[in-house]
């Protein structure tokens, strides 16, 4: 069966989020609740919830990120301190840990934050291409709800979207 | 006796919803858009005032750079002992400035305060002009401009690196950590704004913001990563901006300069830089409420906050002042204490007055209500607060030059040239520019943020005073319908 996409518009958030929720208990065939999309103007951590489990890796990039910047911050200063063994110090030692902390820090700050930016990216597939069903009136105030299912399950799923007061309903091929 | 939803609607809002909000929540989140994106289109005449007044102030600073390249560092009246001068002690106030953007919009983020909101991303953006500023003065102070790669870590032809126990290497690495985190921490929190732009703005502008959005669409996968990725960037940013000013701290407490080896020295300067960023912020708050017309978002009650928060920062500088005055007054070390009286009573006494005024008696002005929500008045007061913290740094560095520990080293009659106050005042020059520009160009008020507050206030309100008035009403013998 061929698979098409379908953005609902609703202006009350209330309403966005109960249709989810029926969506999820509903056991329309040919949907499945991984393909929805919820796109709104500002977070909402409550709606994304109703979506199930959807991991955030980022943490792993900047855990990397700074292990990183620290560890190989401080292996690179004090190589380069180490290029000094030849020559007298004067007793001093050759590579000092509490002056050489100042720039571990610096650099586990540093790669950290980096790193951190690219598990964003990474995460987020940015930069990308804005999808064909995009509306303009997301980033204002409406949520939108993007549904990919089987055709045989787009009517049920219109009508579950027209239960809870949608504003508008945008197929692929048009409204 | 309530019988209507619209009654019962408009006692709730008598009886518990505080009556200085920090935003209206009425407020429609179209006409948020709307307010923000005219700021980009036509700006009030005020604003090409003060943006061509920066550009001649900057103009100014030029030239008197070209004179300096062209002549050598004699025109700067700069020389033993006074190798400094207003140099350094104006790249230690920009670098000050810096911190209360960032440090303040991550340190609130954290707690949750919203009301930081409407301010942080001009907030942001100061933070990052000013450390562009900063820069501009390790290269001015230098003379030789074109070796200015001498700067940058690398090695020689012997294989002999910088010296990495240097607290100028450690200045260096900690400046560049923090401008390009800075950077990235407003770019990131820019994205979402950036697509509101996209979507509204039509030709090259449209290009331009289509470029710079990244094809963000708002999806549930996208905020969930933002969200995370914002909140571990102003985690590190924290530490970070305390480490900066701190290292630049230690650029003169590691010294044996009388007056500056002190151990308050790192926290002092922290003190400092936030108290003259939070200045700053009432400063620029004031300015872009009134040329982008921001009154509904630039709000007094925040006006307030903020002018509450730089007073009670002002306190702790004044006790780190005054820890600082007692410990070398009271201790053993006679060059601290004859460079401490020296300040006082020699010949840069009014100045050092003027900072001690400036920076400790005038924010008790802002104790007062009358005084914190009278916005002319809180906009001279921001102006000479930081008129003092730029004095503290210049009262830090000239009098230990001019009175160091040995009398043959002494100078009293050195007084900066017209070049070195030149420059000085094309730095501003060129801040100003640069801030103007950001505003123009981009969103300086947080739509999606400001969003949030609108949305989770007005659900706050609702749902903590519709039992509270049913409860109150039952009391009365009212009903709740």
């Amino acid at each position: 069966m061929s698979k098409s996409h379908m953005l609902a518009l609703f202006t009350d958030f209330d309403e966005a989020s109960a249709s989810i929720r029926e969506l999820k208990v509903s056991n329309i065939q040919g949907f499945n609740l991984k393909d929805v999309t919820l796109k709104s103007p500002i977070e909402h951590p409550e709606i994304e919830e109703l979506l199930g489990d959807r991991p955030v890796y980022v943490q792993f990039f900047t855990l990397f990120g700074a292990l990183f910047g620290g560890i190989g911050g401080f292996a690179f200063i004090s190589s380069c301190q180490a290029t000094f063994l030849l020559q007298p110090k004067g007793g001093k030692p050759v590579i000092p840990i509490p002056p050489d902390m100042v720039l571990t820090y610096e650099l586990f700050i540093l790669f950290g934050v980096y790193i951190t930016v690219l598990g964003f990216f990474i995460g987020a597939k940015l930069p990308m291409k804005r999808h064909k069903l995009y509306n303009a009136r997301v980033s204002e105030d409406q949520i939108g709800i993007l549904i990919k299912a089987e055709d045989t399950a787009m009517p049920a799923i219109k009508d579950l979207f027209t239960r809870h007061k949608v504003l508008e309903i945008i197929g692929e091929g048009g409204k | 006796m309530i019988n209507t939803f619209e009654e019962r609607e408009v006692e709730i809002e008598r009886r518990f919803v505080r009556k200085e909000k920090d935003i209206r929540e009425d407020i429609k989140w179209a006409q948020i858009n709307s307010d923000v994106l005219k700021s980009l289109e036509r700006p009030r005449a005020l604003f090409w005032v003060i943006f061509i007044a920066s550009l001649a102030l900057f103009m100014v600073g030029v030239s008197c750079e070209i004179y300096q390249y062209e002549i050598g560092m004699g025109p700067a009246n700069l020389d033993n002992p006074h190798v400094w001068g207003l140099y350094i002690a104006t790249f230690i106030f920009w670098i000050g400035m810096s911190h209360s953007g960032t440090l303040l919009s991550a340190i609130l983020h954290l707690m949750h305060a919203d009301w930081r909101k409407p301010i942080y991303r001009f907030a942001e953006a100061m933070t990052t002009f000013s450390l562009m500023t900063a820069g501009l003065f390790v290269m001015v102070h230098l003379g030789r401009v074109w070796q200015f790669y001498y700067v940058v870590a690398y090695p020689n032809e012997r294989w002999a690196w910088p010296n990495f126990q240097s607290p100028l290497v450690w200045d260096a690495t900690a400046i560049f950590t923090y401008l390009t985190s800075s950077m990235i921490f407003l770019y990131i929190g820019m994205i979402p704004d950036l697509a509101i732009c996209r979507d509204n703005a039509t030709g090259f502008r449209k290009k331009f913001y289509t470029f710079l959005s990244l094809g963000w669409m708002g999806t549930d996968r996208q905020w969930a990563n933002f969200r995370v990725t914002y909140l571990t960037v102003a985690c590190f940013l924290i530490p970070l901006a305390v480490s900066v000013h701190s290292i630049v701290a230690t650029d003169f407490a590691v010294s044996q300069q009388p007056g500056w080896h002190i151990t308050s020295f790192p926290p002092y300067f922290v003190a400092g830089a936030l108290y003259s960023g939070c200045a700053a912020i009432i400063t620029l708050f004031i300015v872009l409420r009134d040329v982008f017309r921001f009154e509904e978002y630039m709000t007094m009650p925040i006006l307030e906050k903020t002018a509450k928060l730089t007073f009670a920062i002002a306190m702790v500088w004044t006790y780190l002042n005054l820890v600082e005055y007692s410990s070398t007054w009271y201790g053993d070390d006679m060059y601290a204490k004859q460079a401490l009286i020296y300040r006082a009573t020699g010949d840069f006494a009014p100045e050092w007055w003027m900072m001690n005024f400036l920076g400790s008696v005038l924010p008790f002005s802002m104790a007062f209500k009358r005084v914190r929500n009278n916005i002319p008045a809180m906009l001279v007061i921001s102006i000479l607060l930081n008129v003092g913290m730029w004095l503290e740094r210049w009262m830090i560095v000239s009098p230990t030059f001019a009175n160091g520990i040995y009398p043959w080293t002494w100078d009293h009659d050195q007084w900066p040239s017209w070049v070195q106050w030149g420059i000085v005042l094309g730095s501003f020059g060129w801040f100003n520019m640069l801030f103007m520009l950001f505003c123009k160009i981009f969103p300086s008020v947080s739509m999606y943020e400001v969003k949030e507050m609108v949305y989770h206030r007005s659900l706050h309100n609702k749902a903590n005073s519709a039992p509270a008035l049913d409860q109150e009403l039952a009391v009365e013998g009212g009903t709740a319908s």
